[in-house]
């Protein structure tokens, strides 16, 4: 877009009104002009933010604005806001680099809105801002502020409250791993599901029947697909040390490169490398249903005597379930994803619930460096039941004292605001 | 240093992420930025990993005849023909009249409602085999779910659209839903959060290092 | 009051009707024979419950929920001439709940003139957007592409793509679904990022959806978002609901017709609903009956 043309200097235009100057009164003339130029200028520079000059384009006068850094961000973003008078409809929202222009238009927005947020500001450099109101008088005379800064925070203070948490949840972990290299025992509750793998491994090799084990349906950027394939380390390892065959359907990429190399790993450390079969783990597809409909051809053609189905899951997993149950199998599950979980209690015979799934390799492997994150995260759990408990009771009797009004509502206390995060 | 790399690239990468959301100053969101996108471009690429991979196991076997190697074969002849008929029509594949379109609602759209709909079929079965009622607790749990079952459908509107305010299947399904449920489903997801970040951290710090084994002993 | 009592008291009659007669040996006998029905003759009881209220309604009234109201009102605010981006985060799998929200929210869109730009984060995601705006944006009030709506298609990346396109929209997705350049299309040269959005309208039928666009942008980039999901999302939901992360909610096909219903449509969400209505019924009766089976056989002493 063409930028509009500058506004005229008050310096240069018009005249000083001194007829036919003698040439002292001329050079001390400037001089003085000159001066007062300089102080004018170094004024400007150090007021942000600036205020409007009125000019005679329109009745209306200048809008009232200012601009300042937003905070919490990254130093590209400054929020304009203005005050327009009454018949103001729109903004011309224009950006420079000095006051005098050039000025490029970022954008036109309504008058009402008050507000502008500029997030594509060069970092570190002062800018000024030029707002011209348009109604049906015509255009306001352009207010131009500034210079005004984005600077870049390095914290944002918005999400102080899970910084906080994040360190008294790292402090627990680390004193736990800290506590478990001096050689103390963690105790970790008896988990039903988990105790169920190995006795489902057993029952299959009872049976000369496979196992299949089913790493849920994500990729591997899903935390549960991670927790998942270490447990198949596990069960790959019991499973080579009783000889029975496993069945790994995978369904995207890179969860079946590591889910070989976690099978592979497993036979090694059972000392059977030469039973490991590289076409136990197999890709399928990426595609939900037809990963799920291929797993119903394997269940229903192979029957496995056990089935595990530990990982993300979503709309197939009572299918799996029901498609299982038809052929016999003994069914352990377990997923984080809370909606599936009713369907899975329903129909497996053990079910890991939520965090159990994670908990699983540090039980399985019973290493200390694994069950101190363990400890450490039910000791955030206690933290959590007592901050619900207590901010129960400060929010419900400051509610009391508080009640709703008409023009606020219901006002939060400060210790529930304060766990806002943005 | 095969296993070591792995797990110092994840640790840096991890500490960063985990930094980025706290920090926005571009020396920490700078870096943080280029991994988000590089996240997008390594997907994208597995996608073509992911098509070499079923192209190769589903070949071998029909190469050796294996097991139902005739279903590989209609498997590799579909996904070449949808990727063909796609990159012949070009930008318009999508529209209404194209060839893709039909494949796309016949076949694909069709199976995959159809899997979809099995789930209905497994719901009424599974809650007659399965749903069984052996302790109080599994007796509220049957009373609420014959409540939210009736309040979610027009039927317990019609049922109940006499009854007192306040206590309409409608309403109680929703003081269910908003209230026992909520809570109870807030609890889990809490633990499945703590158990995300205790996983991450153990990821992070490389104590849960087995997936950069490759091979040999721990 | 007095249908509350008489329901109560049918309850309570079937409830004694039947503890009676499980206590004759032949009926209990037969109940306990129960647990062995090939679940067959339950699929065949579903499909006869679906099909007859499709081929003959029902019509049974629907009544909108508050989660619906709000839905249908955070739409009714917007004004001529808004930008709202459309998530649509499902395949065909989820099309018979989600198909008809969408079309009833670009319909709604449309009416209030408002301007849609459309994006999935499914790869089957798509021609089902590209279906529902060419039959009701295009055909029905006439919107020119590029101009009043865009289809920007699908991106895979997930949550980097959401968090991407909070920074920077036409830098995620720098062609729409046809290949055009975004620098060609009038609507989009309006839109930076998501806070030129008003509000963000989410079709989602699973991960990434209604979630992963609540935790990823909702307070980070102060975005409005409704949700419309598959009833068994619904109830994840809730909570975010409750906290005011979400601004509308609509729940599986219940949802649907109940927006529907707002919108003064009859769709095929509120057809569904009465085969949904039947078959829950069956799903209560398979309950009642298998435990009913199952006590049956311990009064018999069967295992």
């Amino acid at each position: 877009m063409r930028p509009r043309a500058s506004r005229p200097s008050p310096l240069r235009s018009g005249t000083t009104g001194l007829p036919h100057p003698v040439p002292r009164l001329r050079a001390t003339s400037f001089a003085v002009l000159g001066f007062l130029a300089l102080v004018a200028g170094v004024a400007r520079a150090q007021t942000p933010p600036a205020t409007a000059r009125a000019t005679t384009t329109s009745s209306l006068p200048a809008l009232s604005a200012a601009a300042a850094d937003v905070q919490n961000d990254n130093g590209q973003a400054l929020h304009v806001q203005w005050t327009a008078p009454a018949g103001v409809e729109q903004v011309i929202v224009e950006r420079g680099s000095t006051p005098a222009g050039p000025f490029t238009v970022l954008d036109t927005v309504s008058a009402e809105g008050g507000s502008f947020d500029d997030n594509d500001v060069p970092r570190g450099k002062p800018v000024f801002y030029r707002l011209t109101g348009l109604g049906a008088h015509g255009p306001t005379p352009p207010a131009v502020i500034g210079p005004v800064v984005a600077v870049a925070q390095w914290f944002n203070t918005g999400r102080t409250n899970v910084a906080f948490f994040s360190v008294i949840f790292f402090a627990f972990v680390l004193f736990f791993l800290w506590s478990s290299r001096g050689g103390r025992k963690l105790f970790v509750r008896r988990i039903a599901g988990i105790d169920a793998i190995e006795e489902a491994v057993g029952r299959a090799t009872e049976m000369g029947r496979p196992v299949l084990f089913v790493p849920g349906v994500q990729d591997i950027d899903d935390i549960q697909t991670m927790a998942a394939l270490v447990i198949l380390e596990s069960v790959a390892r019991t499973a080579a040390q009783y000889e029975t065959k496993m069945i790994v359907p995978t369904n995207y990429p890179v969860p079946f490169t590591l889910a070989q190399e976690m099978v592979k790993n497993g036979f090694l450390e059972a000392g059977r490398p030469e039973s490991y079969d590289p076409n136990s783990v197999r890709y399928i597809t990426s595609e939900q249903f037809a990963y799920v409909a291929a797993i119903n051809g394997i269940i229903l053609r192979d029957r496995p005597a056990a089935n595990l189905y530990l990982g993300a899951f979503f709309a197939e997993s009572l299918i799996l379930a029901e498609t299982g149950f038809s052929t016999g199998a003994i069914q352990v599950a377990g997923t984080a994803n809370v909606h599936q979980l009713p369907f899975m209690v329903v129909a497996c015979d053990y079910t890991l619930i939520g965090e159990e799934l994670y908990a699983a390799s540090a039980y399985l492997s019973r290493e200390p460096r694994l069950l101190s994150t363990l400890k450490g995260s039910d000791y955030m759990k206690v933290v959590i039941i007592l901050l619900l408990l207590i901010g129960s009771v400060i929010e419900t009797s400051f509610v009391l004292k508080n009640p709703p009004t008409q023009s606020l509502g219901q006002v939060s206390s400060p210790f529930k605001s304060w766990f806002r995060t943005e | 240093m095969q296993r070591q790399i792995p797990l110092i690239l994840t640790g840096v990468i991890g500490f960063v992420m985990l930094l980025y959301f706290f920090v926005p100053h571009p020396f920490i969101s700078g870096p943080g930025h280029f991994f988000e996108d590089a996240v997008i471009i390594v997907v994208a690429f597995a996608i073509v990993l992911g098509a070499a991979n079923l192209l190769t196991f589903n070949g071998e076997i029909i190469a050796r005849r294996g097991k139902d190697w005739p279903y590989k074969v209609v498997l590799l002849v579909s996904m070449f023909a949808m990727i063909a008929i796609g990159l012949v029509e070009g930008e318009r594949y999508l529209e209404p009249e194209t060839v893709f379109s039909w494949m796309y609602n016949t076949f694909y759209a069709s199976m995959q409602a159809t899997m979809f709909a099995l789930l209905a079929f497994f719901i009424a079965s599974a809650a007659f085999r399965a749903f069984r009622i052996r302790n109080l607790e599994a007796g509220l749990l049957a009373v609420a779910a014959l409540f939210v079952m009736l309040g979610r459908v027009p039927i317990g509107n019609v049922i109940s659209a006499h009854w007192p305010n306040g206590i309409q299947l409608p309403q109680i399904s929703d003081w269910i839903m908003e209230n026992p449920q909520n809570s109870a489903k807030r609890a889990i997801l809490m633990g499945a959060a703590l158990g995300v970040m205790s996983t991450g951290l153990r990821i992070i710090m490389g104590i849960e290092g087995s997936f950069a084994r490759s091979g040999g002993n721990s | 009051m007095t249908s509350l009592l008489v329901f109560l008291a049918i309850l309570a009659a079937v409830a004694l009707v039947v503890a009676f007669l499980i206590r004759i040996p032949s009926v209990a006998t037969t109940l306990a024979r129960m647990r062995r029905l090939d679940r067959r003759w339950i699929f065949l009881a579903v499909w006869v419950l679906v099909m007859v209220p499709l081929l003959f309604p029902l019509k049974l009234p629907v009544a909108p929920t508050a989660r619906a109201m709000q839905y249908y009102e955070q739409i009714d605010r917007l004004k001529a001439g808004d930008i709202v981006l459309l998530s649509a985060d499902f395949d065909p799998a989820a099309g018979p709940e989600l198909v008809p929200m969408l079309k009833t929210s670009i319909m709604q869109l449309c009416r209030k003139k408002v301007r849609i730009v459309g994006d999935c984060l499914w790869p089957g995601g798509p021609p089902l957007l590209e279906q529902a705006f060419s039959e009701v944006a295009r055909d029905t009030f006439h919107y020119r592409y590029g101009e009043d709506y865009v289809n920007l298609g699908f991106k895979e990346g997930r949550e980097a793509v959401m968090l991407a396109m909070g920074n920077s929209i036409p830098g995620t997705f720098p062609s729409d679904f046809r290949g055009t350049p975004v620098s060609k299309l009038p609507l989009m040269g309006k839109v930076t990022n998501l806070r030129s959005v008003k509000l963000l309208v989410n079709v989602s039928a699973g991960y990434p959806g209604t979630k992963e666009w609540v935790q990823q942008t909702q307070s980070r980039f102060n975005l409005k978002i409704i949700s419309g999901c598959t009833a068994v999302s619904a109830p994840e939901y809730y909570a975010y609901l409750q906290s005011g992360q979400l601004l509308g909610l609509l729940g599986g096909m219940a949802g649907a017709a109940e927006y529907e219903k707002m919108a003064g449509v009859t769709g095929a969400a509120t057809k569904g609903m009465d085969a949904q209505s039947s078959v829950h019924l069956l799903v209560m009766l398979c309950i009642l009956l298998g435990n009913l089976a199952h006590w049956a056989a311990r009064r018999l002493g069967e295992r």
